[in-house]
């Protein structure tokens, strides 16, 4: 915006292309500091678990039934969706429109599946007589571990809205900036992610 | 039906007491006559276009400011209630209950829905204009935060009438306010309030460090960025690192309190020391969020009405940064006596201790600026000048309450409530009122009645120290907190009387300030020059009240204080005139979708609060419908066209 007014030498229409770009970056780090607060929301949710990670109040524990096959392959899912996100962001820097929408596709089929497990695993453990008023050891994993999935389910809504306006207006700098921040948020919850996996199953079945 | 009827009404309604009935009538007054007004005058389409739709930094500050005001009216009343119901042992004015949501309310309100919003007010109205800046960086979302804000606002003070009122304290504290102790929704509009309202405070911290960080005008390096913006900066680093603390923890409140989760419970596994751990990880860096643009706000008033340089800019600059790495290491001490290892508390003491020095520079450096300076008495100044000694008596209380060993003595006594109200008030409020006499006349383009602003500012601080001065001693005589009455063989009537008058003048104090702002529209000094003050930073180079696009042409900067630098040479005949070339200017576009977004937060929050879970969804699918649509808007700004900005300068009288 302030750009604008001080390019003097430059042509208007030059002008104009300008100040969007200059302000589609300003948006890239205003997003960078969201995923800041964002790290110290699962942050508070890792400490809150970290403390009550033994409160089983004569419940059910996570090591009698954690089953790790399922989250494993959860994580390779994810772990490969973040992948091809960054595939689809090579695809965008070549300009290719169409590749880019295919790569986005398959990142958002991987999330969906990832969803998918995580629904059936949480229903598994309600049978099992773990829910969220089991004990507090419990309540604090279905926090943590839900979180994390509603993050993804809303990555997931805006990954559709973003690869429509694709579809509609291929890549311009605001496409270009959505597509970006689009993918920081989900390498981020992939990040989120190995510590999950490793705080909460592993260390929960060790 | 009639019946059913009935019984849902005294349900939902919050019934027998006539305080509450006198409420609810004054309510239902209220919007009748501001529907009448609206539509007598056909001011709908006006108040829609240019205030509900408005993305512009200055009109968003303006409602942040009046929401604030209308806020301290009410925080205000709740203390005088208590006052009222403290002036006498044994007084039967208030229940114990009604008492206990009083101090509830007063605590929340005071804090989060009116010294927030008067701090996002003064944000909004200033730091652009300090920048050179055109607008924030992203003005869709502060228009969001704005009416977050105030439908988190409205719907904590609905439960006033609907639901009735939290009254667990202002934090809140487990097991107190889980279901079994606070049954019914009043908990939940006190989660729900603050959680909506808190989104959009996240927003902002967000908004104004990109602001600060990316559209300072051309050379303003940040060492040469205005104190104020400094402060501002200092406090949404505060605000990014804490405020997801506290979405977390009333989150698990609230999951608690729904889905009978074992967070903070005393059964299940649940450990609500937990709770107070994380509430205070927020809340003592939100004390220093509130206070530290204060700070910035004495720095620049006194440099002009000093008419000197700030003394020690950069030691300034550290501490206030200094402060805010500082803030996130002494939660702990709101409680040592919960009981923890002797080290944990020695930390948290020695931190504690650790924030006077930050704190003692800046007062010795606004003291220097004053030395030898020729201090004009306007009203910003004043406060200044009366901040200054009540927040060293507050500064050291406070450092007192950090010796723990004393703290046990102390802890949630009256001299807990002398000490924190001595800080809040000294600093903060009399902050912000320097902060709003100083900006006033840019905003609005007229000064307030000097006259009428010297009974406010007699009257608040003669009242300050006669209603909090006596409560130290109470602390000292056994005294603690949240006492709904006393008896007459403790011997604490005196001091109580006494306290409630000082808290009456306080008021008083305040009805002269509203006095003054009525008078002033009228009658107040007209600003034609837009610089009032004789001021040094580049809000005062534009006209008052400001143009929407503030600069018409962006101003380059050399040096801190660079509108005095250009004041002195043009004095000196140094002064270089730049050729000025206008060019179009790019400007956001007005939208209704943020105050559409936050009325479905609204409809959501209070389908959380009576945990009704259909209204509930529809609120949140509303929200997140605003969201898509946002998704697919492109066409959000335009240009404001040579002729338009020529024309407009024009008519503030400045030519191009």
């Amino acid at each position: 915006m302030q750009q604008v007014a001080n390019n003097h030498e430059h042509g208007h229409a030059h002008d104009h292309e300008h100040g969007h770009e200059d302000h589609e970056q300003l948006k890239v780090l205003g997003f960078w500091i969201f995923l800041v607060t964002d790290c110290i929301l699962f942050g508070s949710l890792f400490a809150t678990y970290a403390v009550l990670m033994h409160s089983y109040a004569g419940g059910p524990t996570g090591k009698e039934l954690f089953e790790l096959p399922g989250v494993i392959a959860s994580t390779f899912i994810l772990l490969t969706s973040s992948f091809t996100s960054g595939l689809a962001i090579l695809a965008m820097n070549k300009g290719k429109v169409k590749e880019l929408i295919g790569w986005l596709v398959v990142t958002a089929l991987l999330g969906l599946s990832f969803i998918g497990l995580e629904i059936s695993e949480f229903t598994h453990l309600v049978h099992e007589g773990a829910t969220m008023s089991t004990s507090a050891f419990w309540s604090a994993f279905f926090t943590l571990v839900g979180t994390h999935g509603v993050h993804v389910s809303v990555g997931l809504f805006w990954m559709v809205a973003i690869m429509m306006q694709l579809r509609r207006r291929g890549l311009t700098p605001v496409t270009r900036r959505k597509v970006t921040t689009l993918s920081l948020y989900w390498h981020f919850l992939d990040v989120v992610w190995i510590f999950l996996f490793t705080v909460v199953y592993l260390m929960g079945v060790m | 039906m009639w019946e059913s009827l009935k019984e849902f009404a005294s349900w939902f309604f919050v019934t027998g007491d006539p305080l509450i009935y006198g409420a609810m009538v004054s309510i239902a007054l209220t919007m009748v006559a501001i529907v009448f007004v609206l539509t007598k005058y056909k001011k709908w389409g006006w108040l829609w276009r240019e205030w509900l739709t408005t993305v512009d930094h200055k009109r968003i500050g303006i409602m942040y400011l009046i929401a604030s005001l209308l806020m301290l009216f009410r925080g205000g009343v709740d203390a005088l209630l208590m006052r009222v119901q403290l002036a006498f042992p044994n007084l039967e004015f208030l229940h114990s209950d009604h008492y206990n949501a009083i101090f509830t309310t007063h605590g929340t309100i005071m804090i989060l829905f009116m010294a927030m919003p008067m701090m996002f007010g003064l944000f909004n109205m200033v730091v652009p204009l300090q920048l050179g800046a055109r607008d924030v960086a992203y003005p869709f979302l502060n228009a969001v935060s704005f009416w977050l804000f105030m439908f988190g606002a409205m719907l904590f003070n609905l439960s006033f009438v609907i639901g009735g009122s939290p009254d667990a304290g202002w934090l809140s504290y487990p097991p107190l306010s889980q279901n079994d102790f606070s049954p019914g929704p009043g908990q939940n509009f006190w989660i729900w309030g603050i959680q909506i309202s808190g989104i959009g405070s996240l927003a902002t911290g967000i908004n104004f460090i990109v602001t600060i960080l990316k559209m300072r005008a051309p050379g303003m390096k940040l060492m040469k960025m205005p104190m104020f913006s400094w402060s501002v900066f200092s406090s949404c680093v505060m605000i990014i690192l804490a405020f997801p603390i506290l979405t977390v923890t009333i989150a698990l409140l609230y999951l608690d309190r729904f889905a009978g989760a074992h967070f903070f419970t005393m059964d299940g596994g649940g450990n609500p020391m937990m709770y107070l751990n994380l509430i205070w990880m927020w809340g003592h860096p939100e004390v220093y969020i509130v206070v530290v643009p204060a700070f910035g706000i004495f720095s620049e008033v006194v440099a002009t009405f000093a008419k000197k340089k700030l003394f020690g800019y950069t030691s300034m600059v550290a501490a206030v940064m200094g402060i805010a790495i500082l803030s996130f290491f002494t939660w702990a001490h709101h409680f040592f006596t919960m009981g923890t290892s002797a080290n944990v508390i020695a930390f948290f003491a020695i931190t504690t201790m650790l924030i006077a020095i930050p704190t003692g520079v800046k007062i010795f450096n606004w003291l220097f600026t004053m030395y030898r300076g020729k201090i004009s008495f306007k009203q910003p100044m004043m406060w200044t000048i009366a901040f200054i000694p009540c927040f060293v008596v507050g500064g050291a209380t406070g450092v007192m309450l950090s010796v723990a060993p004393a703290d046990y003595q102390y802890h949630n006594s009256y001299f807990l409530i002398a000490h924190f109200h001595q800080v809040l008030i000294g600093g903060v409020v009399f902050g912000y009122l320097a902060g709003i006499y100083y900006w006033w006349p840019k905003l609005f383009g007229f000064k307030l009645d000097e006259k009428l602003g010297a009974w406010g500012f007699w009257l608040w601080n003669i009242g300050f120290y006669v209603c909090f001065m006596p409560q130290y001693a109470l602390g000292f005589m056994g005294m603690t907190r949240r006492y709904y009455t006393y008896g007459w063989d403790l011997g604490w009537e005196p001091l109580n009387l006494v306290s409630t008058v000082g808290a009456f003048l306080m008021g008083a104090g305040f009805v002269f300030q509203v006095w003054q702002i009525t008078y002033s529209i009228k009658h107040g000094e007209r600003d034609t020059t837009g610089d009032p003050w004789n001021g040094r930073t580049l809000e005062w180079s534009i006209p008052s009240p400001a143009p929407f696009y503030n600069f018409a042409v962006v101003p380059q900067v050399k040096e801190l204080d660079d509108f005095w630098r250009v004041k002195e040479e043009k004095a000196n005949g140094t002064y270089k005139e730049e050729p000025v070339h206008l060019e179009p200017i790019h400007m956001p576009k007005n939208s209704g979708l943020p105050f559409i977004m936050s009325v479905c937060w609204f409809i959501a929050g209070f389908g959380f609060v009576w945990e009704w879970t259909w209204m509930a969804v529809i609120g949140m699918v509303g929200v997140a419908l605003v969201m898509w649509a946002r998704s697919f808007q492109y066409d959000t700004d335009y240009y404001v066209p040579v002729d338009e900005v020529r024309r407009t300068e024009a008519s503030l009288g400045r030519v191009y």
